[in-house]
């Protein structure tokens, strides 16, 4: 059990017992990462059909109706169902497509996203490699993402696969800034770039109130930012279905479609990982004060579930979003961005600089 | 008199090169047929800059189904079904357009119950395609929830219909001279039923979509339709009295019972899409409230004044008949040469034709996602602009 205001959590990622094991052991750490590496691919199978599967019946249960029903258990084996038809579809290339783009597209859109799995801490003891720049990191690879889908429009050689990613890069760079001045706010407090660093910071309170509002606003810009560049409703302008029938994807099938897809929803986890790690506290217990007993209650739940719990939250707030809103225009989209959005930043940028300089928190760093 | 017939590739003008330093080149796109803008089959060639709209081609036609020339050869009961397959959604109105106008050819006079009922009928169909208009609008908008939504709930309009009628969508109800069945002794309570449930139902989809700030910023200010443009497009219903001219065939011209009951022809103030979105809203109240008022003192009488008569033959004329459906006003022209039971040429004014056209006018200098509002706001049903 932990004594309150001295949390002492030791972070062990698996980056670090491979290097303890290389000095004796080399083959020993080569098999320990290449298991990592399976660990996360594997991960990426099962949050997207996890995934695939919650949305499926959220969105169900948010339009009175029952979802999948039929394959297993109230549907529990769809994912599977349509995993297999997926592979099994016909992989259709237009004609006068650019081959080459035409497959690196989903190709990149996926592995940047599996690339923020490998930084994102779950536990003390379950993260792969704790980057010492973190949210630079994390900050370069959402960057990087919106080139998979530009690839997709301009290589489909599609008018309407065009204008959809065209939408997107412009979309995702204007919004890259909010997230941007959002996590800088986050790290500015935490005094490190590092993610458990930042995790660890948080032990006396998540960011998300510890800041006289600075921090709840953050994680509103940033959320909203961050449902921007994964391209869900009411951003989903890239996509826009009844405007651009499918966007930057109207030209793929089978499974460089199903790499979109699945690039789409593993983002969705890992913008609910991301806003849980920098704002509420990652895989950090409840705290409230001198509530010694509760704490130690919240205590008992072990940090993994925690994580998951907060993740879980988010994702249900991200679909809950989805299957409310209508779609934004690209030039309402630009200017809530530009007029709104980046000032808003700005102004909370500084505000937390503020807060820091006079040391205004609500707990003790 | 000359008719010049420009094909397609006359009216799209070679694309303009601007004389900027940023060198952008105009350019097509076919929207449609198959895209799901154009719910079923129409084609619109989009003339774009970047994503601004600098001309709009409709093309109609790919649901011709040549309701007109069958007609020709068909006796005025066979003509009835295929009104059904003109404006899907207002298949009980489109039944009407045509018996009115058999029955004002052959002089036959309806009774009270017949016409109470065709009211009531065609109040509750009206409901029912404003629902679905809803739900589809909120689709395009890309809010899904009130697609489904709208669904569930006109599928229980539909049930009453199977009741009656015995069909849910292409009803072939309304007969020169009376109506096909009568009406069952449970229908009074399960419209009120109905009724009572639909009411609060509204001020839900209020709730979910009409006040939605996205959904605002979508539709207010965007696709001003002027009430004089209005009128010389030949727009008509819930397009029409959004630009602000109060023109509802069933005030200005009553027939069934609408002169006896109390219901406001709503009206915009701009013809904006915000405003055709709100009409159709308000004339969904306005639908209840017509049948409340009707359902509770259905007159006696018999469900059919003639008997039913295959070979009726309408006296050599033209005749015009014309009723206001969900989406504006349907006219039937009939010219019968006097020998033979069916008629020597059938027309259909359809508002859907008209109202499409309002397009080329309202959309260019806005964008794409705009014009899928406007279409949206526009509640168009392609077979009916094909026929």
């Amino acid at each position: 059990m932990m004594s309150v205001g001295q949390p002492a959590w030791e972070v062990v990622t698996v980056a670090d017992r491979a290097e303890y094991w290389l000095e004796s052991h080399w083959y020993f750490a080569v098999a320990y990462m290449i298991l990592a590496v399976l660990a996360v691919a594997a991960m990426v199978v099962a949050l997207g059909m996890g995934l695939i599967y919650g949305e499926r019946k959220i969105a169900a249960h948010f339009q009175c109706r029952m979802g999948p029903m039929r394959v297993g258990y109230h549907g529990i084996l769809q994912s599977i169902a349509d995993t297999i038809k997926l592979l099994l579809k016909e992989d259709i290339v237009p004609e006068r497509a650019d081959k080459v783009l035409h497959l690196v597209g989903p190709f990149l859109t996926l592995v940047v996203t599996i690339l923020i799995l490998g930084v994102l801490p779950y536990s003390p003891l379950l993260q792969l490699a704790d980057v010492s720049l973190g949210v630079l990191y994390l900050t370069a690879l959402s960057g990087l993402s919106v080139l998979g889908l530009l690839l997709g429009g301009w290589s489909s050689n599609n008018k309407w696969s065009l204008l959809g990613g065209m939408r997107a890069a412009a979309q995702v760079i204007s919004y890259e800034i909010t997230a941007t001045l959002a996590l800088l706010v986050v790290t500015m407090f935490a005094g490190t770039l590092t993610l458990s660093g930042i995790v660890q910071s948080q032990a006396q309170g998540w960011w998300v109130w510890r800041a006289h509002g600075v921090g709840l606003l953050s994680m509103g810009l940033f959320m909203i930012a961050a449902t921007a560049e994964i391209n869900r409703t009411p951003f989903d302008i890239p996509e826009g279905e009844s405007e651009l029938t499918g966007g930057f994807h109207t030209e793929y099938s089978g499974l460089r479609f199903a790499f979109f897809f699945l690039a789409e929803f593993i983002n969705m986890f890992v913008v609910a990982g991301i806003t849980v790690t920098l704002f509420l506290g990652g895989w950090m217990p409840l705290r409230i004060g001198n509530w010694e007993t509760f704490n130690n209650l919240m205590g008992l739940i072990p940090p993994s579930l925690w994580f998951l719990g907060k993740v879980v939250v988010m994702v249900f707030v991200l679909m809950w979003f989805r299957w409310t809103f209508p779609r934004m225009r690209v030039d309402q989209l630009m200017r809530l961005e530009w007029k709104f959005l980046l000032p808003i930043g700005f102004i909370n940028l500084f505000a937390a600089a503020v807060i820091i300089l006079c040391k205004w928190y609500f707990f003790p760093v | 008199m000359s008719v010049t017939v420009r094909t397609l590739s006359e009216l799209l003008m070679p694309p303009s090169v601007a004389d900027s330093p940023l060198s952008t080149q105009e350019y097509f796109v076919n929207m449609g047929p198959q895209h799901p803008i154009a719910h079923g089959s129409l084609r619109i060639v989009l003339l774009l800059d970047g994503e601004t709209i600098r001309k709009v081609i409709p093309v109609p036609g790919y649901v011709h189904r040549g309701i007109e020339k069958m007609c020709e050869h068909m006796n005025y009961r066979k003509i009835i079904p295929l009104t059904d397959r003109m404006d899907y959604l207002s298949a009980l109105m489109n039944n009407w357009v045509v018996a009115r106008t058999v029955e004002m050819a052959a002089g036959i006079e309806t009774n009270a119950r017949i016409e109470t009922i065709r009211t009531i009928m065609s109040e509750l169909q009206r409901l029912q395609s404003h629902v679905l208009w809803w739900g589809v609008l909120g689709m395009d908008l890309g809010a899904f929830t009130a697609f489904l939504y709208s669904f569930r709930d006109r599928e229980i309009i539909g049930e009453i219909f199977e009741e009656t009628i015995g069909a849910r969508l292409t009803m072939n109800y309304i007969q020169p001279g009376g109506l096909m069945y009568d009406i069952l002794p449970d229908f009074v309570s399960k419209v009120k039923k109905l009724l009572g449930y639909l009411r609060p139902l509204i001020n839900e989809y209020d709730a979910l979509l009409s006040g939605n700030a996205i959904l605002q910023e979508r539709l207010r200010n965007i696709g001003i339709l002027d009430g004089k443009d209005a009128i010389s497009l030949g727009c008509t219903g819930p397009v029409l009295r959004a630009s602000g001219v109060p023109y509802d065939l069933r005030k200005v011209e009553p027939y069934g019972v609408y002169d006896k009951v109390d219901f406001d022809v709503v009206i915009g103030t701009k013809g904006d899409c915000w405003d055709r979105y709100y009409v159709r809203m308000e004339e969904m109240r306005q639908s209840i409230r017509i049948v409340e008022q009707l359902i509770d003192n259905l007159p006696a009488g018999p469900y059919m004044v003639t008997k039913y008569n295959a070979r009726l033959k309408l006296p050599k004329g033209r005749y015009y008949g014309q009723v206001e459906t969900a989406r504006g006003v349907l006219g039937a022209f009939i010219y019968s040469d006097g020998d033979g039971d069916a008629p020597y040429r059938m027309h259909f004014r359809s508002p859907n034709f008209n109202n499409l056209w309002a397009v080329t006018h309202i959309a260019p200098g806005w964008r794409i996602a705009d014009y899928i509002s406007i279409q949206s706001s526009l509640d168009l049903v392609i077979p009916d602009i094909d026929r």
